[in-house]
């Protein structure tokens, strides 16, 4: 429709000078995807080939075809399955963490005229912090005795003060769901402050003289409403915590149940030289993330559609 | 609820949510004047004001070196990502061409790549290439991962642009791609700052490929860098340059996305709203 339309307010437009169209749009496009083709499609293709090849530790250089002798190794590791758990749980409570705040911090500011862009600017504070350099603020505030939140706890004597935080199973976790919801809550709101900015305000009215209480017009009208942007924030928000590994780098180096995926796959790349377990592992986070991204956008698939259709 | 009651109920988490951002930011700060025997205890303000984390972190020329390459690796990747960008978000918001619906969530699938799947093969390749460890390495990924979102914000930002200032450069004679160099660029200063400063500020915080494809502080930019600043004493964590070395790298940036926080939450909410 609007591509005809084009065409018939520019009847001239074929025979101006100049690469054809289609040739431009191929000359156009043509750096990017090279890059793209080089530095993401390609590595994952050598990952994969890398992940079916052993190498010798004593040898440099030396390797031969195992099949998928190191996805077995790799699966049949309790680490591989406590990385994968405790990335599961840490996406899990922190996500859902960041949305229910993102929601009443968009609440917040899209109510409070008066403070909305202190507001606006504050939230983009913590977004805007190093990621890796907060993670080792973090561990310095949980410290066990001197740090600051023990202390705090201590001295209004509450529970808590002598847990050495990032030294247990579950109090690690909690100190890093903790430092991502801080990081990222704020986006969060930003995200789905703009989808509640779209919602017009003669709703709230009807609903209002229909005698809707605020808990109705939130979960009848807010919510439904807000869907497409929960969505979204969502999508970009799992994937990110799906990912996560400058916070437990910073914050246990992956001890305490806190090993994460990325992490654990990168440990045995780095520190343990194991190239081709590593590889495996690198390979299982990719197709784990692309597997939730794909469900994901199989719910918000019309919604993205219809985004491309625009753009 | 009355209106008094509402009212103080919402500046209470007004307060609540200033307080929950900036504490942290505040202690960062609080942190970084801190030294000696001060850096353990938890008071609110600096017993002894000192400013001798800062300048022994620019005296230390691991840290003097990683800004460097940080300001270099970011500042690149920003300006590529801008040119082979702009192009790429022209073709897909003006052009008419085949599959082009595939070719953009190709481009946006790439969002969700997992960065560590890509670090094991290019640690290899740039080994055998010879570019593991330099500056020039990093650009290639870094711009890989914030191309996407680029395109992206330059594609909808053009689409804005009216197509009769196009058409009246095309009358003149111009061609398709001059029209595009002459009239559309000049008219997306906004979009170009949007998208320039989101990429930046990706490439200025990622840590994984940063440290996976760099090994000495000739190459390795802050974020990396802070993980081997190195205590008075082995196993002690030195806060105090850390805290320092992270405020240096940060309020800059505090204070680019406050003066453009209008086009950055334009920029991250453009594909959180629409449909």
């Amino acid at each position: 429709m609007e591509a005809a339309s084009v065409a018939a307010r520019q009847p001239g437009r074929r025979r101006s000078k100049g690469l054809s169209e289609r040739r431009l749009a191929t000359a156009m496009m043509t750096p990017s995807l090279v890059v793209m083709a080089l530095v993401a499609a390609y590595p994952i293709a050598y990952a994969i080939w890398l992940s079916l090849n052993e190498y010798s530790v004593r040898v440099p250089g030396l390797s031969r075809f195992a099949g998928l002798k190191n996805y077995t190794t790799a699966l049949g590791s309790s680490e591989f399955w406590s990385a994968f758990r405790d990335t599961f749980i840490f996406t899990a409570i922190s996500v859902s963490i960041e949305l229910i705040l993102g929601v009443a911090f968009a609440m917040a500011m899209h109510q409070a005229f008066k403070g909305r862009a202190v507001l606006r600017a504050t939230v983009l504070v913590p977004w805007a912090v190093l990621t890796f350099g907060a993670g080792l603020l973090w561990r310095s505030i949980f410290e066990p005795d001197l740090g600051f939140f023990p202390s705090m706890l201590s001295a209004l004597h509450l529970p808590g003060a002598d847990v050495v935080w990032l030294g247990q199973d579950g109090y690690a976790m909690a100190v890093m769901v903790f430092a991502d919801v801080w990081k990222t809550a704020p986006f969060m709101a930003l995200l789905l402050l703009a989808g509640l900015q779209v919602i017009p305000d003669d709703v709230y009215d009807a609903a209002k003289v229909d005698g809707a209480t605020a808990w109705q017009r939130f979960t009848r009208i807010t919510l439904p409403l807000l869907r497409p942007a929960i969505l979204v924030a969502l999508l970009f928000r799992t994937l990110d915590a799906l990912r996560v590994f400058d916070l437990p780098f910073a914050l246990t180096k992956g001890a305490n149940g806190t090993n994460t995926l990325s992490l654990y796959a990168y440990q045995q790349l780095t520190a343990n030289r194991i190239v081709g377990l590593g590889s495996a592992l690198s390979v299982l986070t990719f197709v784990i993330v692309m597997a939730v991204s794909f469900l994901y956008i199989r719910f918000v698939g019309g919604n993205i559609r219809a985004l491309a259709e625009e753009g | 609820m009355g209106d008094r009651a509402r009212g103080i109920l919402m500046w209470l988490a007004v307060v609540g949510v200033v307080v929950f951002c900036l504490f942290p930011f505040y202690w960062l700060i609080n942190t970084s004047l801190k030294t000696g025997s001060d850096l353990n205890s938890a008071s609110l303000v600096p017993p002894n004001l000192s400013f001798d984390n800062y300048t022994s972190i620019f005296e230390d020329s691991n840290f003097t070196k990683a800004l460097r390459n940080s300001i270099i690796v970011s500042a690149m990747t920003t300006v590529c990502a801008l040119i082979v960008g702009s192009f790429a978000g022209y073709a897909l918001a003006r052009l008419r061409f085949r599959f082009k619906f595939l070719l953009l969530a190709i481009i946006l699938s790439i969002t969700t790549f997992p960065p560590i799947a890509i670090a094991a093969p290019l640690f290899k390749l740039w080994t055998d290439t010879g570019i593991y460890d330099t500056i020039v390495g990093l650009i290639p990924p870094f711009l890989a991962f914030t191309l996407p979102l680029t395109i992206y914000i330059l594609a909808s930002f053009f689409k804005e642009i009216p197509r009769e200032l196009e058409e009246a450069a095309l009358v003149d004679g111009a061609t398709r791609f001059q029209a595009f160099r002459r009239v559309v660029v000049p008219l997306s200063g906004p979009g170009l700052v949007t998208a320039g400063l989101l990429s930046f500020i990706w490439a200025w915080n990622e840590f994984l490929l940063a440290i996976t494809l760099t090994s000495s502080p000739n190459a390795r930019p802050v974020p990396p860098a802070l993980a081997f600043f190195t205590g008075s004493q082995k196993f002690e964590v030195p806060l105090g340059t850390i805290t320092a070395a992270t405020v240096v790298v940060t309020v800059p940036l505090v204070i680019l996305v406050l003066v453009f926080q209008r086009r950055i939450v334009a920029g991250l909410t453009a594909g959180a709203v629409k449909g």
